[in-house]
């Protein structure tokens, strides 16, 4: 797939409680090419000047009538932080679309759940919209902290059913992912994860269990995003990988876990 | 328009701007971003005689203006490079360049030597800096002997132009550019990365696998051109400078010190399509100028 370096166009940004930001873009020099639900782009940091290298984040949804990428961003340090200094009009230079995303089911027929922890549910919003539109419901189970972490709800409803799991039981069931009840009820035909790396791990074990295929989306220190350093590698079966070329999206057989 | 050619012992270079190794993939992975038939050049991905996991992750960390690594030369091998890369890059209209790894002379002469075969590899860069078994570990290219017991060896086995690339974790950089020199190196590249160290006050442990890796990007810079100057001016080979090299500015104070040519690093990352505008920002500086040549600015920094 063809990779570009655009200078978007920053149309809207949004925050959502303290620690989360919804930056929507659109590309003033020509159409979005083609992207697809689990890859992303590297962000260049202007506004930091304590950063140096790029910051990888996942694609949040792609509105190609409108022209324009979203992405939802959690802020962790000093490159996410300065994110929220961005203002409607301001360049957001991004290297895009990179890696590969979730394999399709195979037939509009199957049952799909995709799982998110935090900020872990940005590219699962993608992949709903891609789901619906071959004619999958799919359902979401979405872990946080506490209520005031769970956002974006009513864009995944419009996609398809929502679970959801808060560790202090401040909406949904209380817990983690792994012991709502929907995981004992009903059977799932595949499953897509993205969240912190103890939350996959936890699925991928029930996935093993219960033998449904699974995908999981990790989040490895990027420098190049392209394949070209070999910084952002995970221990697979097949050696040491580059989760920025190869995945960021891995069938869990591949993994070591 | 200034001519921008350079010559680096046989090798025509259409300018002077290479990328450099480990930064920039085999170059099939910035063809979207970059016309590789506009560059002087392109060194590949460091290569051994045999097949290299590489280090556990993490391997990088990001610091001020740089960043560190410790990737440990994770490649399949020479073989594999031969039969499966080979293929896909030979067609490349630019100098696509070696650069080569081992752990003991022997080692460094048996890849130079299958490398020699490939028509289409004109050049290789041997990187100097690993560790030598042989020698509890110690880098070849931190001692004149290691230096030139490297060199010696693979001048036997390969027949064309032999690029030798300097560590600056040593005490005197020339000592070890002329000791290369004399052991028939067709011209020399520097600098590779500066031993460095981050530490995670979290979780207050060092923060790459192997506790320490090679920091690069704008912070070297300084060093990278200081010295980049005195091996200039006390090798008779071509100089080919690394380090740090953001924009054409960077590049041009590196012909200006003594250079032939530069490599562009951890700069790809920042931007992917930076090695052809540094080429294009260099022929700017000329014409602005009035030079009529690269080769007029190459070390005339007095
Ligand atoms: C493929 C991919 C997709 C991603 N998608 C999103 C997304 O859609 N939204 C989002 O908010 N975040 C996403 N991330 C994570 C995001 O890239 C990091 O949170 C960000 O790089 C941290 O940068 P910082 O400057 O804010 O933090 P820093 O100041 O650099 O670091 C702060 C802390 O965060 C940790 N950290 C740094 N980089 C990462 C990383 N890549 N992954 C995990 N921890 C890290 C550091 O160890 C450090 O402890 C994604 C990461 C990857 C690899
Ligand atoms: C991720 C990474 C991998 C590298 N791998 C190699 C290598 O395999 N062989 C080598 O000779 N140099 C290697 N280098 C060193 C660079 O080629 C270059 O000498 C150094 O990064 C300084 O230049 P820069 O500041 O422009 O990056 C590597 C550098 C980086 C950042
Ligand atoms: S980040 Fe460079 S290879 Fe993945």
């Amino acid at each position: 797939m063809k990779k570009y370096v655009l200078d978007l166009k920053v149309t809207s940004v949004e925050s959502l409680g303290e620690r989360y930001l919804l930056l929507v873009a659109i590309n003033p020099a020509g159409r979005l090419p083609k992207m697809f639900p689990g890859q992303f782009a590297q962000l260049r940091i202007d506004e930091s000047k304590e950063t140096f290298l790029r910051r990888p984040i996942s694609l949040h949804y792609v509105d190609y009538k409108k022209n324009e990428v979203c992405f939802l961003v959690q802020k962790v340090g000093k490159g996410t932080a300065s994110l929220w200094e961005k203002r409607p009009c301001s360049t957001l230079n991004a290297v895009l679309p990179l890696g590969s995303g979730f394999t399709m089911p195979t037939s509009p027929q199957k049952k799909v759940l995709l799982v998110g922890g935090g900020v872990g549910i940005a590219p699962l919003l993608f992949m709903g919209m891609e789901l619906k539109k071959m004619g999958v419901r799919p359902a979401f189970l979405l872990g946080a902290r506490s209520k005031t972490d769970l956002i974006r709800l009513d864009a995944y409803r419009a996609q398809g059913d929502v679970y959801v799991t808060t560790e202090d039981g401040s909406e949904g069931e209380m817990g983690f992912v792994t012991q709502h009840s929907i995981l004992q009820i009903e059977k799932f035909d595949c499953i897509y994860v993205c969240g912190p790396k103890p939350m996959m791990v936890a699925m991928a074990y029930y996935a093993k269990s219960t033998g449904t295929p699974c995908e999981v989306s990790l989040e490895n220190m990027m420098a190049c995003g392209l394949g070209a350093c070999l910084c952002c590698v995970e221990d697979t079966v097949d050696g040491n990988v580059c989760v920025c070329k190869e995945g960021p999206v891995f069938n869990i057989d591949k993994l070591k876990w | 328009m200034a001519d921008s050619r350079v010559n680096i012992a046989d090798l025509d270079l259409i300018n002077p701007v290479l990328t450099a190794s480990g930064t920039f993939g085999y170059g099939l992975e910035y063809q979207d971003f970059v016309d590789l038939g506009q560059l002087g050049g392109v060194i590949v991905k460091g290569t051994t005689l045999h097949s290299r996991e590489g280090n556990p992750y993490p391997r990088m960390a990001e610091t001020a203006q740089g960043m560190l690594n410790c990737v440990g030369l994770q490649n399949k091998g020479v073989d594999y490079f031969c039969a499966h890369i080979y293929p896909q890059i030979k067609d490349i209209r630019t100098n696509m360049i070696v650069n080569v790894s081992g752990n003991s002379p022997d080692d460094y002469a048996e890849c130079a030597s299958r490398i020699n075969e490939l028509d289409c590899i004109p050049a290789i860069e041997l990187n100097i800096s690993c560790p030598n078994v042989k020698h509890g570990g110690m880098a070849f290219g931190t001692t004149v002997e290691g230096a030139t017991s490297v060199v010696k060896a693979v001048r036997e086995a390969y027949r064309k132009t032999l690029i030798v690339k300097l560590s600056p974790n040593v005490t005197s950089i020339t000592d070890i550019a002329l000791a290369v020199q004399d052991a028939g190196a067709d011209a020399v590249s520097l600098i590779n990365t500066l031993m460095g160290m981050a530490i995670d006050i979290e979780k207050r442990k060092r923060v790459l696998s192997i506790g320490t890796g090679g920091l690069s990007g704008p912070c070297i810079k300084p060093v990278a051109l200081r010295m980049v100057y005195q091996v200039a001016h006390v090798v008779q080979i071509p100089v080919i400078g690394i380090g740090g090299i953001s924009n054409a500015k960077d590049a041009v104070e590196f012909l200006l010190a003594g250079a032939t040519a530069i490599e562009i690093g951890t700069a790809n990352f920042l931007d992917p399509a930076i090695s052809v505008k540094v080429v294009k920002g260099i022929d700017e500086y000329l014409d602005k100028h009035g030079f009529e040549s690269v080769k007029d600015i190459i070390g005339i920094c007095e």
